[in-house]
């Protein structure tokens, strides 16, 4: 049965046109393979920093015993008769910057999270958001003198005894850093529990806060959870601010008030000084690093942990 | 099924009441809006203490509206408004004093689709208890019990009672769902459409429940199900466009219905 080509409709035609070039055509078969190569890119990249940075912290521990690194309570890398690798005092630092990130954003990040998804009205919402997005979008240089040169003034003309370089401007602009993330995750974490829910609690004669607290945060914990982890892994991994306003002493000290210095902006400090290749310093800010990369890993863990321990499902 | 066989399950449920049943809910001219959109016009209705009331009328007819109004769940609309008066055992529910918490108390609501919480079956039960401030445990645990065997549940969920609400089958969740509300010791119960989202064996639990409920409670439903209606209420209101067409004993409805359109609804020939 073949039929006249004249009489063909022009889509027929270009549908035998299609068929005649095998159907589906040679860019089919090739897109799954670029985006596996793409995907394979970015595997093979994430494997080769994890082996780089395990191949350069076994040299360093060559040179400095795991020991002395785990236990010395002085990091001072640049003496040349007694340097010591103790990493307690940059722990500390970004413990310390890390405490006050937390403490100023969960608390502010969680109110304006519940503020936009349980009670603000859809203009304000529509309003608020896209500045949170923006927000997130400042380079963190710019946070970094946000807190140096504003911040820091400030909180030194109400105490006195702060100095110049310290642990608490960082550590909060660091905090008003992640809250947009807190708020975005926490607010979809919130708006994705369902409506049927909340009028659930509202028709036993619950009060809105009631119903908030009590059945729509906690039906969003997990999600909340994670999103409060997420944004201290990167308070964790936060490098510029701390650079530019928490100074470069190590210290092992709990006090606030003092110069500090975390991982991360010790790795900075050496990678952008004439520290030469080789040398036992070069090593030590991969050592550095593969502790900030173990720290980071373990609160992800955690955070699967706890978010799966609190899940409520709906 | 027509009339005929709607005739022969409907019994006088009323005819000789042996006490005087008090009014617990007196609608006076109540119109709603929904912007422009005028849902509910002119409604007057009351109903009694210890009575099923029906409520029924092809899908847009205004009943979820009417019955979310009861118990102002209606205000959570944008742009709502009403007109008129409903009073809850005398107490106008649209005044300023009578707080939305209060009536929500005292009066409880089952929804059209089970919405049982994402907490456990027993926190199901005691959050009611909790948030009116309830702290003393062995009241929670008896009280939960109590709502739990009083809603025909107990019996399949007391080996599992912290476990979540979300592994129970959706006849069991709207059962969990009446004895969340029971809890609190409601003096209305509100349904709209309870049994629309159920097997036809969670259904006959659920009306075989409201029968025994109606004991202590009175009961306003929903339904779609004209059996349904004839089978377990009193009193049945026939809504159609946002009015009430006709509002009598379920067995006058059902049998001497006075207005042609309840008729022709109640033989199904539309709606
Ligand atoms: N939230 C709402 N906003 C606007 N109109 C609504 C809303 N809910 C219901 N309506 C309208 O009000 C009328 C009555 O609806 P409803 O009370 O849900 O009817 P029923 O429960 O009898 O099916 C319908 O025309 C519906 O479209
Ligand atoms: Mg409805």
């Amino acid at each position: 049965m073949k039929a006249n080509e004249e009489q063909k409709s022009p889509v027929q035609r270009l549908l035998d046109k299609k068929n005649k070039n095998g159907f589906l055509g040679k860019g089919e078969k090739a897109i799954p393979v670029i985006l596996f190569l793409m995907a394979a890119v970015s595997v093979v990249t994430t494997i080769g920093i994890v082996l780089t940075l395990i191949v350069e912290t076994f040299t360093f521990f060559k040179q400095v015993p795991l020991a002395e690194f785990l236990t010395a309570k002085v990091w001072y890398p640049f003496s040349k008769t007694d340097a010591s690798y103790g990493i307690l005092p940059l722990f500390i630092g970004t413990l310390k910057i890390t405490l006050i990130a937390a403490l100023t954003a969960v608390p502010i990040g969680l109110a304006v999270a519940i503020y936009l998804s349980e009670y603000a009205s859809e203009k304000v919402r529509k309003v608020m958001k896209p500045i949170l997005e923006v927000l997130a979008g400042v380079p963190t240089i710019v946070y970094g003198f946000f807190a140096l040169t504003f911040v820091t003034p400030i909180l030194r003309a109400v105490f006195p005894s702060l100095e110049m370089f310290n642990a608490i401007s960082p550590g909060v602009v660091v905090g008003m850093m992640i809250i947009p993330m807190i708020v975005s995750l926490s607010e979809d974490a919130l708006s994705s529990v369902p409506d049927s829910v909340r009028q659930g609690a509202l028709a036993l004669g619950a009060t809105k806060w009631e119903m908030t607290w009590r059945v729509a945060f906690p039906a969003a914990l997990s999600g909340i959870i994670a999103s409060i982890v997420l944004a201290l892994s990167r308070a964790i991994g936060e490098t510029m601010i701390v650079s530019i306003a928490g100074g470069s002493t190590p210290s092992a000290s709990l006090d606030l008030t003092t110069s500090l210095q975390t991982m991360t902006s010790y790795i900075v400090q050496v990678s952008t000084g004439d520290v030469g290749f080789g040398t036992t310093i070069y090593y030590s800010i991969y050592a550095v690093g593969f502790t900030l990369f173990l720290f980071t890993l373990a609160m992800n863990i955690l955070a699967q942990k706890i978010s799966r321990r609190f899940r409520e499902e709906y | 099924m027509g009339i005929v066989a709607l005739k022969t399950k409907t019994k006088k449920i009323n005819e000789q009441p042996l006490v005087e049943r008090q009014t617990v809910y007196s609608t006076k001219n109540c119109n709603l809006w929904y912007g422009n959109h005028h849902a509910l016009k002119n409604i007057n209705l009351d109903m009694k203490e210890r009575e099923v009331t029906a409520i029924i009328g092809p899908s847009g007819c205004g009943k979820s509206t009417y019955i979310k109004t009861l118990n102002r769940m209606v205000d959570l609309v944008p742009n709502v408004k009403t007109a008129g008066v409903i009073e809850y055992r005398g107490r106008n529910i649209f005044s300023k004093d009578f707080h939305v918490e209060e009536l929500r108390t005292r009066v409880g609501m089952v929804f059209q689709k089970p919405n049982p919480f994402p907490k456990s079956i027993f926190e199901n039960i005691a959050f009611g208890l909790r948030i009116h401030g309830i702290k003393n445990k062995q009241l929670i645990h008896e009280t939960v019990e109590k709502s739990l065997r009083q809603a025909a549940i107990w019996d399949e969920v007391k080996d599992r009672l912290h476990e979540s609400a979300y592994g129970l089958s959706g006849g069991q969740q709207q059962r969990l769902c009446i004895a969340r509300s029971l809890a609190l010791e409601p003096d209305v119960l509100l349904m709209d459409e309870p049994t629309s989202a159920l097997d036809p064996v969670s259904t006959l639990k659920v009306e075989e429940l409201i029968q025994e409920l109606k004991e202590k409670y009175s009961i306003i439903i929903v339904t779609h199900n004209m059996q349904q209606a004839s089978r377990i209420s009193d009193k049945t209101a026939f809504f159609l466009n946002g009015e009430v067409v006709e509002y009598d004993d379920t067995y006058t409805i059902f049998n001497h219905p006075k207005d042609h359109r309840t008729e022709d609804y109640i033989t199904g020939r539309f709606g």
